[in-house]
């Protein structure tokens, strides 16, 4: 036992072994009930799998607005967090035996496949949620994002300082640094985390370059600190670029969660509404 | 022929206005006297704008004015218009220069030569109007009017060098406030620190000092004033220092010549002149009031004047601290008069003896009386408390073990671990069930902790208490006060500052320590390098190994945080152990276990997360929120969660705080257990609930004390409430904050910036929110104790 408990491991993993004897008896009762024209959504076992399917997925969906309550009670967000994932999990199983395995180009079927894509979804995110906090702490090297930010604000006034004792061919170096050091930007910027186009890798590199041709000891010395500032800044800035971009794919996933369960819970109401019109 | 008054009063302090107030009220003849053209001059020459406290809390006000905690200016207000209306005698500009004939016909003669008649003086002048001057005749220029000795407005001065002599409170107020306006300041200390101050204002004389606001001169005097500058000798020679403007504030004394020819008599030693219970000193008639009494506090001196014009009159009003004391004495069954009790409790507890029955009697404002029936519980165990009880009638059971119970009677005390120690109750105390009730007098933690600094004999009764009750805890409830008395009698206490060792690896060492307050780590070299093996909370004892068999101290014990420990003499608890071989079995089982112990966690990893946590102050925190880095998604729920049940402001900084391996400590409150945020809390607001929680009541005035003495950056002071966004309006309307975010507060004058720090959220079912609201199971908040034991259990 770890300091911490996960909430995979909630209560020893009570979820996992509640949505595991669910996930049985609907087995069991799929199986043992062989009702006259096969079976399918429309026999009792059916009704009761498709009602069964039908609150845990209005219940599952509840967690966005509990864990944005911040009520009191015994309960732990931890804990809720922990049921949904096994019981979410658990509606591969319980809605496919709702189905009947009978598919086609209707709104039932569209409800099923937009509930396999939340949980497909769903299923990143907690791939996510496992791999990713722990690249963010070794990433950071127990540092705080805004001390590092802190530190590259520091090292711009450093090595403002230091290209006013070298030739101005090093101010280019300096400017470039401190004009095409992006950290984040658009989606695809944030997402990757690349530093290839960073201003300051670049600068080390024309710095560097630079500092060779140098004959005065004085200057030379001088260079050699600025090509470290330069290095340290761009080594911050590609630190601080992975963090967003772990933290991005941390959150991404969301983005489909979410509205895709909006769009889950409006077919499936079609969905009940034309089962019960018109069958 | 001139009129004869009843009473003349010197003075129109807060003690002279209320007094002859009073005197105008009643219609008594009278006459108050004033040197300066206003009232109240020490308080007219406070800063301007200052906030003026009216302590103590609990003693309530009996005077005609009206007095409350405010600025200086709605205080003067008060006062001028309270006794204008009351039809107050007033001559202003009248320095009292003697003070003839005896009681029923005194002559008092002003500066000026007039004189007049009174058959009663009350004397009332206070000490700043004799305020500490530097000496012309040893440092030259002293009086060329550089030197000032107040300083009325700090805005008064913008661009200036300023010297300020001094190291109280008003030079520390006064050299910060014109700092902070923009002046060079130099303070002046003649010693090599701050001590003298409250705490709040050496941790904001030393913040100013390392932050460069301004300089001091330590170990310093002026020899010499030049019109632009100031010749200090310093112990690195002398020093010129720039000054356009010097302020020095030495402190004031009693006018002495002046009051022993009023007839007051200054006993060996004593700063003030001696007077009786109804404030009369030895010249008849003549009564001294307020802080030329010793009474520096402005709710007492308006007290006092008030019942010394009714002593006079002779209609005696009684006090209204007696008053408060009989609603309070009528729990305890057969009681019917204060000064009685008084007596009775002073006789039957050897912690009062030092006291005076007229502190003992202001010392019980602060206490709770409680009576029990037999078999009720005064604190159960585990329970957190500081408090410490005393029985005044009846007797007391604590149960230790299932069959062996302590008993305890009148005049004895119980409750002090949780006082020293800061940790939960020990044991479960009960009225003796074969009684019939017991009576327990409950002292908060400050009021206990101010008896044992100011009485060194409540002291030694508290120490050697404490010492043996700690021994029958953590040793055996089997040993008895005669087996111990030699030991008790040799023990000392110690203090070790942080990171120092009170057990050196290799040493030879005989001395056995029990760790009172604070906690320690036990740690080996493995290597060049310290590995730390244990963790030694207080309660416990150390260094046993070396004692029982006779070896070099085997490992390290160093101080984690501030420790106070009791060091045992090795000889005599050799002796004794070897006169008790039951005692000699427990002391050589923890032995054995601990070494088992240290054994089985030579493990690196282990010992590096628990240095690092020491390292960080965990130690000497009660219950500390900690993240495991490896399942935090950043998603910053805690501290939404934190700011949704606080009022829209966090007391939580997720993202602050330092880092190891995957532990992440972030800032909020540890809830230590001697909490340094209580150490100087003007209106005593920081307090401790039965949970543990360490909280801000709403008697907070916002003077940030607390946040200064906090190490752990713990308290941020801020205005309330934010305007907190809702679930419904930012998923569907596109509104600017979510549930848990909120605008910045603004702090306006009704909105003041106070004292805001997690309280373990007391109120709220089910426990710290930070903690529920986590969705991966991150956040944690523990003892260290279950921590270090979870972090063993987990490798």
């Amino acid at each position: 036992m770890s300091a911490h408990t996960s909430f995979l491991a909630h209560e020893r993993f009570r979820w996992f072994k509640r949505s595991a004897w669910l996930c049985l008896i609907t087995i069991v009762a799929y199986s043992a009930y062989a009702p006259v024209g096969g079976r399918n959504g429309g026999t009792w076992v059916g009704y009761g799998l498709g009602t069964i399917g039908l609150l845990l997925i209005l219940w599952l969906s509840w967690l966005g607005v509990k864990k944005r309550g911040f009520s009191g009670g015994s309960h732990t967000i931890r804990g809720w967090t922990s049921a949904h994932v096994y019981l979410g999990l658990s509606l591969t199983i319980i809605a496919t035996l709702h189905t009947g395995f009978e598919f086609g180009w209707n709104v039932h079927t569209l409800a099923y496949t937009l509930m396999m894509l939340v949980i497909l979804s769903g299923g990143f995110g907690v791939f996510a949620y496992l791999r990713y906090p722990a690249k963010m702490s070794e990433n950071l090297i127990g540092q705080s994002a805004s001390a590092l930010k802190k530190e590259m604000q520091d090292l711009d006034i450093r090595i403002a300082r230091l290209t006013q004792r070298l030739p101005d061919s090093f101010a280019e170096a300096a400017r470039m640094s401190l004009d095409q050091t992006k950290i984040g930007g658009g989606f695809m910027a944030l997402l990757s985390g690349s530093s290839k186009k960073c201003g300051s890798a670049k600068a080390v590199a024309l710095a560097s370059s630079q500092a060779e041709t140098l004959t005065d000891s004085a200057q030379q010395t001088s260079a050699t600190e600025m090509v470290a500032s330069l290095s340290r800044k761009a080594e911050i800035a590609s630190r601080l670029r992975r963090d967003l971009s772990y933290k991005a794919i941390m959150d991404i996933w969301l983005w489909l969660h979410v509205p895709l369960t909006l769009g889950l819970i409006a077919s499936l109401g079609a969905h009940v509404f034309i089962v019960f019109y018109y069958w | 022929m001139t009129e004869i008054y009843e009473i003349a009063i010197i003075g129109s302090g807060p003690a002279g206005c209320s007094a002859a107030t009073r005197a105008a009220k009643l219609g008594v003849s009278h006459i108050l006297l004033e040197r300066t053209d206003h009232l109240s001059d020490t308080i007219y020459k406070y800063q301007r704008g200052k906030y003026v406290m009216a302590t103590p809390d609990n003693l309530p006000l009996q005077s005609d004015l009206q007095f409350e905690a405010d600025t200086r200016e709605n205080i003067l207000g008060w006062w001028d218009e309270g006794t204008e209306g009351s039809g107050v005698n007033v001559k202003f500009n009248s320095e009292v220069t003697a003070i003839e004939g005896e009681k029923g016909d005194f002559t008092i003669t002003i500066a000026n030569g007039d004189t007049y008649k009174a058959k009663h003086v009350i004397l009332s002048i206070g000490l700043q109007g004799n305020l500490r001057q530097l000496d012309a005749s040893s440092i030259p220029g002293a009086d060329n009017g550089v030197t000032e000795y107040q300083l009325d407005d700090p805005k008064d001065y913008w661009d200036k060098d300023i010297i300020v002599i001094g190291a109280g409170d008003a030079a520390i107020e006064n050299a910060v406030a014109l700092a902070q306006n923009d002046n060079r300041v130099t303070i002046v200390n003649r010693k090599r620190e701050f001590s003298r101050a409250k705490s709040g204002n050496i941790s904001l004389i030393l913040t100013a000092i390392k932050d460069e606001l301004l300089e001091c001169a330590y170990n310093a005097s002026p020899v010499k004033v030049n019109e632009d500058s100031m010749v200090l000798k310093t112990p690195e020679g002398e020093r010129v220092v720039p000054a356009d403007r010097a302020i020095a504030r030495l402190g004031a004394i009693a006018p002495r010549g002046f009051i022993e020819a009023a007839g007051g008599v200054f006993e060996d030693g004593a700063d003030f002149p001696r007077v009786n219970e109804i404030y009369e000193c030895d010249r008849p008639g003549v009564f001294i009031i307020g802080a030329l009494a010793g009474y520096p506090l402005i709710k007492h001196c308006m007290n006092q004047g008030y019942e010394v014009v009714h002593t006079i009159i002779g209609d005696p009003v009684e006090s209204v601290v007696r008053k408060e004391l009989a609603t309070k004495f009528q729990v305890i069954p057969g009681f019917n008069d204060v000064q009685s009790m008084l007596e009775q409790i002073k006789a039957a507890v050897p912690l009062f003896q030092g006291l005076t029955l007229l502190q003992l009697g202001e010392f019980m404002l602060d206490a709770d009386i409680h009576f029990k029936k037999p078999g009720d519980a005064f604190m159960e165990k585990n329970e957190a408390g500081d408090s410490l009880f005393v029985i005044h009638e009846g007797d007391v059971e604590i149960p230790v073990t299932a069959d062996k119970v302590f008993r305890l009677g009148q005049g004895q005390f119980f409750g002090e671990m949780g006082l020293i120690m800061g940790r939960r109750r020990t044991a479960t105390v009960l009225a003796a069930r074969d009684g019939s009730g017991a009576v327990g007098i409950e002292i908060p933690r400050t009021a206990a902790l101010k008896l044992i600094a100011s009485s060194p004999q409540a002291k030694k009764v508290m120490d050697e208490t404490a010492i043996l009750r700690q021994l029958q805890t953590f040793l055996s409830p089997e040993l008895t006060r005669d087996d111990l008395s030699e030991l008790i009698e040799a023990a000392q206490t110690k203090q070790f500052g942080r990171g120092e060792a009170l057990i050196e690896e290799g040493d030879e060492g005989d001395a056995l320590y029990i760790v009172r307050s604070g906690s320690a780590t036990v740690s080996k070299k493995v290597g060049n390098s310290d590995v730390v093996i244990a963790y030694v909370p207080a309660g416990q004892f150390v260094g046993e190994m070396a004692l029982l068999f006779h070896q070099t101290r085997s490992a390290t014990v160093r101080a984690t945080v501030p420790v106070d420990a009791v060091e045992l003499d090795g000889a005599l608890f050799r002796s004794l152990l070897d006169e008790k071989p039951k005692l000699r079995a427990i002391v050589d089982k923890v032995a054995r276990e601990r070494e088992e112990e240290n054994q089985r966690t030579g493990n690196d990893v282990v010992s590096r997360k628990i240095e690092f946590l020491t390292s960080i102050g965990l130690g000497e925190a009660t219950n500390a929120i900690v993240i495991d880095e490896d399942l935090c998604v950043r998603c910053d729920y805690c501290e939404k969660a934190c700011a949704e049940t606080h009022d829209g402001v966090s007391r939580l900084d997720r993202a602050a705080g330092p880092t190891y391996a995957n532990i992440h400590v972030p800032l909020s409150c540890r809830h230590c257990e001697q909490p340094h945020c209580m150490a100087d809390c003007p209106p005593n607001a920081l307090q401790r609930d039965a949970g543990g929680a360490v909280y801000v009541d709403d008697t907070c005035i916002g003077c940030g004390n607390c946040a200064r003495n906090c190490p752990y950056d713990a308290i941020t002071m801020s205005a309330l409430p934010a305007k907190k966004g809702g679930l419904m309006g930012w998923l569907l309307f596109g509104g600017k904050f979510g549930p848990g975010e909120a605008e910045k507060p603004k702090k306006s004058k009704e909105n003041k910036e106070m004292s805001r720090k997690c309280d373990l959220c007391r109120d709220v079912d089910g426990g710290p929110s930070c903690v529920r609201a986590c969705p991966t199971g991150a956040v944690i908040r523990v003892s260290p104790e279950e921590l270090f034991s979870r972090i063993r259990e987990g490798a």
